[in-house]
């Protein structure tokens, strides 16, 4: 009796959390679904759902015309490039941090959060004025140092938090048994921290593809990322819907994979190991 | 014993990363400071000097100046009123045992990785057309006549867009603190015969306000820099123009970077009043 009462209780939690799911998803279901038709079936009034003559058409054209090769490759560069550089600089200044913490350092980690609490609004002439001055403007390196500077702050804390839970007994045990310090990064520490540091990775990835402040004002035709290249579609010309819909799936489709993958490092990373 | 040792090399293997937030933050932040200052007009005549306070009073004097302060708490407060109520409810029902657990959190999630562009081209052509958006469609399914929602709604119609956007990030939060939650103390209250409305009132919700909290306060801090969801949308039009984007015209669209200047002194101060109660949330964490 009491089990069929849970099953037919887990029944409706289903239904419901179905429903809710597929209606959340709903707009990223439609663009994919769209990206597919003609320009006609895309506009169709009733709308068409499911029976359509299916086409790659639209992923050919947006390609041709508006060369959606090189968007996606300014956009790996710059969200793996920043990403890489961060964690370069952030490993070093986590591990110690972590491991050799000084009484000042509660006070050093507060204040790089609080670098990211900074409007970029506030300094957008400032760093405007300097990428021309260096002659930035437009390029794919001030645009991968911008974002690495941005980030930088969720990288150090994100690492801290992970390498916090190494047990720092081990580190002490190989430091007694004679190991230097670079054997002790090397051959202790390394192996623990990757997986921690492979989240860190993929989150920063994924908030650096997405950022749409300093890749729309930073950058024209040269260095634009996918960001940049959607934004343009804001000013329509005539039937636009599939196309817009395609370049949209391409731009969104690496990062929802790799989003499903990093969701339960998303908590972490983004309430600086406020909420575990 | 190591420590000696270990501290300089602690100290070294920190510099460059203190370096470079150091000067990311105090160079453009001194510049804004003193640009705030000075009659600065790149394209008609550049650097005129120093004008004191004049900017600041100008800026704040200026008729688009409180709307766009009150546009931007609108849509702070909207976007945060229905993320935490809708993402608390979600939260609770992807708690329950079910079928396909997995796949729903997934497809709740999913938003948070679409680039704001596209969330933003997509809601305002696909759904928000009045010709040929879904919810045109649906308007004239119900015999309702269809508006241009970004021009007759567009308050409505962005926290709309923002929300879609920030509703997985309460919700994944939300979610974890609810999935912590000690259930013997529920279960002992259930056997109490406490109702489920007494027991989502008196136990999961205190057990939640840290993670509200936190949620609240995070949001806050993007949500005051909303950029791109504007810009793709309305450019600000039809009484959408954000502090933020303000700023941005001011600087960018119409070069007067003195008077924009001022304005980002301004956003930084607020920005910094919401990080202040953030920083002692999250200070406080690292103590325990």
């Amino acid at each position: 009796m009491a089990r069929s009462i849970t099953q037919r209780r887990k029944a409706i939690n289903t239904a419901a959390a179905w429903a809710v799911g597929l209606l959340i998803f709903f707009p990223i279901l439609w663009t994919i679904l769209t990206s597919f038709k003609t320009e006609a079936q895309a506009i169709n009034d009733p709308p068409l759902f499911l029976f359509f003559d299916w086409t790659l058409e639209n992923y050919a054209v947006v390609q041709e015309r508006s060369d959606y090769m090189r968007f996606l490759w300014n956009s790996i560069i710059v969200a793996g490039g920043s990403t890489i550089l961060g964690i370069i600089i952030a490993v070093p200044a986590a591990w110690s941090m972590a491991f050799v913490p000084s009484n000042r350092t509660k006070d050093i980690l507060l204040w790089m959060l609080s670098t990211k609490m900074l409007p970029a609004v506030g300094v957008l002439y400032p760093i405007y004025l300097i990428f021309i001055r260096l002659g930035l403007l437009d390029s794919r390196i001030g645009l991968v140092v911008v974002l690495m500077l941005i980030n930088l702050p969720i990288i150090i804390w994100m690492l801290y938090t992970y390498f916090k839970e190494i047990p720092g007994e081990i580190l002490e045990a190989a430091r007694m048994d004679g190991a230097t310090l670079k054997e002790e990064i090397l051959y202790v520490l390394t192996p623990m921290a990757v997986p921690g540091i492979a989240s860190t990775l993929l989150l920063n990835i994924i908030l650096a593809w997405n950022e749409a402040f300093w890749t729309l004002n930073l950058t024209a035709a040269k260095a634009a990322p996918l960001t940049a290249f959607i934004a343009s579609y804001s000013s329509p010309e005539g039937l636009f819907y599939a196309k817009l819909s395609a370049a949209s799936t391409m731009a969104i489709a690496p990062i929802l994979i790799l989003g499903w993958f990093s969701q339960k490092q998303l908590v972490r990373g983004l309430t600086f190991g406020a909420v575990k | 014993m190591a420590t000696q040792h270990s501290r300089s090399a602690a100290r070294i293997m920190m510099a460059p990363a203190v370096i470079l937030l150091l000067g990311w933050m105090l160079v453009p932040l001194t510049m804004t400071v003193l640009f705030s200052f000075k009659k600065y007009l790149p394209l008609r005549g550049g650097d005129l000097g120093w004008v004191g306070f004049d900017n600041y009073i100008r800026f704040f004097s200026s008729s688009a100046f409180w709307p766009s302060v009150q546009v931007t708490l609108v849509i702070v407060g909207g976007v945060l009123a229905i993320t935490v109520v809708f993402g608390v409810l979600l939260a609770l029902l992807l708690d329950q045992p079910m079928w396909g657990q997995g796949i729903v959190r997934i497809l709740v999630i999913a938003p948070f990785f679409v680039m704001p562009t596209v969330s933003a081209l997509v809601w305002k052509n696909m759904f928000m057309d009045p010709v040929n958006g879904l919810f045109a469609h649906l308007w004239k399914f119900f015999g309702a006549e269809p508006l241009s929602w970004l021009s007759e709604a567009s308050m409505q119609s962005i926290i709309l867009i923002v929300s879609w956007q920030w509703l997985p990030f309460a919700t994944l939060i939300l979610l974890t603190a609810i999935q912590s939650l000690d259930s013997e103390q529920l279960e002992a209250s259930e056997m109490d015969g406490a109702s489920p409305l007494a027991r989502f009132i008196y136990i999961i919700l205190p057990h939640l306000g840290r993670a509200i909290t936190v949620v609240v306060l995070i949001q806050t801090i993007f949500l005051l820099s909303i950029f791109a969801e504007i810009y793709v949308t309305t450019q600000g039009a039809f009484g959408t123009r954000t502090l933020t984007y303000l700023i941005f015209q001011r600087v960018l669209e119409s070069q007067n970077v003195g008077l924009g200047s001022a304005g980002g002194v301004y956003a930084i101060i607020l920005a910094n009043i919401v990080a202040a109660f953030l920083m002692r949330i999250v200070g406080k964490n690292l103590d325990s």
